[in-house]
Order: structure tokens, then sequence, then C-alpha cells
């Protein structure tokens, strides 16, 4: 499904992204994993077009995606969640969810009513503004919106980050949910237990550039992953 | 001096100043919308002001200068003005979103000055007028003092053009996405709108209303070279103690500017210009972001 090959990203002169490459499988959940400032968010950025890479490429769903800009990655099938989910404060939960509903490739139909099935406290505020929600409601604003767009592959950052232990296991579920009904994830996380019962295939990020790849389950026993995600 | 302010004059003076603030109102409504959508200052709104007046002028003269060409113009000539700003934003403003303020300050401040130029070349500097039609000719009588029809006119258009704003922002698609992208466009890029689109349409819509501001005061004023550095700088000063890019504040800000010029006239005529920008300064010691929130 996606394919990131190679890619080097600057900030303006900062170097962020360092020859970054990974892999994820339809229907597959990859986590990203690394410290605060790695490059998590910076690499799903420059998947997305937000912060399109200097070098190297992209391939999504079989096509060269390098360069597209952030509009087309959405209606190709990319759903983006940011870590500081980004809603849109002076519309309500409701109009949030409007201005991104779209026919999206994605293979489950998902609309307002499906939307809010999957998260019950939301529709309780449907009439209130976005700025009005409290954080783990706006993070699942957020998560509700890009499914809004009827993706097949989601972009997931740091989900948990800010969250009560409970509504991280909540979170979970739901994500686990979406797994289920067929969405590819690309998980960013600093949170590595988190990651552990939900995803397949880890690759862990550090100054920039991907330092161990595996599968969770193994990462996890290894001590200098343990290190680097602070276990 | 004083004896001549009468319990009539003064409400006439004030529905005055209402019907002038409607005009600023829907100049300023636009180019509050540009600037809270586009983060655009716009200093080329004037002009576009000003040559909506004289494309009004011009078609309502071709048309026989009779009703008819008047209504002709006023439909016609912010939509002219829309097309020509159309061109604008596709050829020039789309590529210049990125830049800091300063340097769109100076890119529209220069074409402001050409067309300005252009204004000046196509029309010449002759004072043109355009006659309303009759039946919104001569004056009523309001409470004992009579009062321009057309004013009351303007005091009708300007609720509608407000109420139709409120309704494109809140009830179509378009303009929530219009007032997601003044908060955040990169968001809005990223669940699939592609926002050069939205801010095309945008900038278009407050062009067109800064063309209709033109064609509609263009009976109550003389249509000249220069009209575009006055409103621009009124509009500014409107929207900035409105609050940057809210509607309701660049409604608040024209009544407050045309109410206190129209007031200045009849109580202290020579200085009457001192006061709307008297009010400007005592409401923006007061509360330097504007009395409404604004979107920046």
């Amino acid at each position: 499904m996606l394919e990131v090959q190679g890619i080097h990203t600057y900030y303006g002169l900062s170097h962020i992204l360092f020859d970054v490459s990974l892999r994820v499988e339809a229907g597959q959940v990859v986590c990203l994993l690394g410290r605060n400032g790695a490059g998590k968010t910076t690499t799903l950025k420059s998947i997305m077009g937000l912060a399109p890479p200097a070098r190297g490429r992209i391939r999504f769903n079989q096509r060269d995606v390098t360069g597209w800009p952030p509009y087309r990655m959405a209606r190709q099938g990319a759903g983006f969640v940011p870590d500081n989910r980004r809603i849109f404060a002076d519309l309500t939960v409701g109009e949030n969810l409007e201005i991104a509903a779209r026919q999206g490739p994605g293979a489950e139909k998902w609309d307002r009513e499906r939307v809010y099935d999957l998260f019950p406290a939301l529709r309780a505020m449907d009439r209130r503004r976005g700025g009005l929600l409290s954080g783990g409601e706006q993070k699942m604003l957020a998560i509700a919106r890009a499914l809004m767009t009827n993706p097949q592959f989601l972009l997931l950052d740091e989900p948990t980050e800010g969250l009560a232990p409970l509504l991280v296991k909540s979170l979970g579920e739901r994500i686990r949910k979406l797994k289920e009904l067929g969405l590819t994830v690309l998980l960013a996380e600093q949170n590595l237990r988190f990651t552990l019962g939900l995803s397949d295939y880890g690759y862990i990020i550090d100054n920039g550039r991907i330092c161990h790849h595996g599968r969770v389950a193994e990462l996890v026993n290894d001590p200098q992953v343990r290190k680097i995600c602070g276990i | 001096m004083e004896s001549y302010v009468t319990v009539s004059g003064l409400i006439s003076q004030f529905l005055v100043g209402l019907s002038r603030a409607m005009i600023l109102f829907i100049v300023s409504s636009g180019l509050s919308f540009i600037l809270g959508v586009l983060r655009v200052p716009n200093v080329a709104h004037g002009s576009l002001y000003m040559i909506g007046a004289f494309v009004a002028h011009t078609l309502a003269m071709a048309a026989g200068g009779g009703a008819a060409g008047f209504w002709l113009a006023l439909v016609l000539a912010p939509t002219a003005v829309a097309l020509i700003s159309l061109a604008a934003e596709r050829l020039l403003f789309c590529h210049l979103y990125e830049r800091e303020h300063l340097m769109l300050l100076l890119f529209t401040f220069a074409l402001a000055l050409i067309l300005g130029d252009l204004t000046k070349i196509t029309w010449g500097a002759d004072y043109r007028s355009l006659v309303a039609p009759p039946f919104l000719q001569g004056s009523v009588m309001v409470l004992g003092t009579p009062f321009p029809r057309y004013n009351l006119f303007l005091l009708a258009v300007g609720p509608v053009v407000a109420l139709g704003l409120w309704l494109f922002s809140n009830k179509t698609k378009v303009g929530k996405i219009a007032r997601a992208a003044a908060v955040d466009r990169e968001m809005v890029g990223a669940i699939g709108i592609n926002v050069g689109r939205v801010f095309a349409f945008a900038f278009v819509l407050g062009c067109f209303l800064a063309g209709l501001g033109g064609a509609l005061v263009s009976p109550t004023v003389s249509i000249t070279l220069g009209m575009d550095h006055t409103i621009i700088i009124e509009a500014f000063l409107i929207v900035t103690i409105g609050g940057l890019g809210n509607m309701w504040g660049a409604l608040a800000g024209s009544l407050i500017f045309g109410v206190s010029q129209s007031m200045g006239i009849l109580l202290w005529p020579q200085f009457a210009i001192v006061f709307p920008y008297l009010a400007v300064v005592i409401i923006l010691t007061l509360k330097p972001t504007g009395l409404l929130k604004s979107v920046w």
C-alpha cells in the first residue's frame, strides 16, 4: 500500500529526515516508534505531502505520489490525524465532519452516523464548537474527521499523547476495530506498550533515521530499542 | 450654531450615517473576508470599489441611463469586478499566499497604483454621476424632516448583504470550508479539499463586494479618481476596529465609523472629519485587537 524509499526532508535549512524508508502492506497496522523530536511527525507529514521530501520517493497504491499536494493524497485514500488534532475550532463537531465528507476509495462507507456509532461521545456534541472540546474528545474528532474522507490508509500521529489511561485503552480498541474493518494504519507513537497489541510491524526512528525495524513482539525485547523508547 | 441641532435633525443625520455605514460595511466585509480566509491585506480593494463605480456608470449610460440601466449596472458592475479579480487571483495572487504580509502589502499597493492608472486611462479624470431610478429619487418625510429615498434603499440593502454573507458562511459547505481555511488552511488540504480553489472563490467573493459597494455608492457621490484611496483607508480602519476577518466586526466598525462621521457633521461641521478617526483611536486604545474576535 505504502512504500517510502530513502526520503530526506528539510524544514527550511534544517535537515530532519535522513534516508527514511518504510513499507506498509494493505491491512497492516505498522507503527513508527521514537522519542519526541525523533522525526515521527515529519515522516507522516512527508507522506501526506505537508512537508514534501527533498529527495527520495514515496509510492502509494502503486503510484508515485512524491511531491503530491495533501488534497490529492487525501483523495487518493490517505487520512491524516495530526498529533495536535488541528480541529477547526470555529466549526461545530458536525461541521468539522461535514466538510471532510467525501466518497473516498475506502471499502467502508463512513458517514456522520457511522462515525458517531464508533465514537458515541461525539454524537451528543454535534452542535458544539470544536474548540470547546476536551483534548481527548478532539482526538476522537480528528480520527472521525479523517474517516469521513473514506480513506484506505490512516496516518495516525500520536493518538495517545496526553490522554488518560482509560481513554488510551478505549482508543486502542477503536483502532483495533478499524483494523478489523480493513483499514491500513501507520501509527506514530512514543508509547511502545500501546502499540504492542495493535500492530504487526514496527520501525524505530531516532534523530531522523530509522535505526531498527522488525516485528513488534521482537522489538519489545531488544535492549537497544527499549533504551531508545525509554522503557 | 447649537440651536440648529433639533431632535428630528439628529435622527435624520443619524439615518444618513447609517446608510453611509451600509456602503462601508459592504466594502469592508469583502476586505475582511479576504483578510480572514486568505490572510491577504488587499490594498487594491479600494481600486476595485472605484472600478465598480466607473463600470456601473458606463453600463448604465450604455443602457440608456434609465431605471433599467441602473439595475443592470448594479448587477453587472460587481460581476465585472469579480471577473477582473478572478484573473488577478489566478495570474498573480495564487502564487503569493505564502509570502509574508509586508510583501503582500507592497504587492497589493503596487496593484492599487496600477489599477488607479488604468482607471485614469480608461475613464479619464472627469467627474461623473449616476442617476438613481425615478422611484429612488427625491425624499420622503421621516419624523418631519426630508430623508433621501436612495438612502432608505441603502438601509435595506445593507442587512440583505449581511444576511446573505451570514447564510453563506454558516449554511453552505463552501462557506464552512472557508471558515475552516481561515484557521488552518493546511489541514483543510489534508481532508481532501483543493484549497487553491477555495481561496480563488473567497477572493472573488470579497472583490465582488467591493464592486457592489462601488456600484451602490455611485448615485450618492461623484464618481472620480481618488475615491479608491478614501475608501481603502476607511475600510482598513473599520476592519481593524471590528476584528480582522470577523464579519460582524466589519458591521460594528462600519456603524461606528458611519454614524460618528454623520454626527460629527451635525455637531461640529468644521471638525467633522476628525470624529470617526477619534472613535478609531478610542477603540484601539481600549481594545487593540478590535471589538470582536479576530481570526488572526
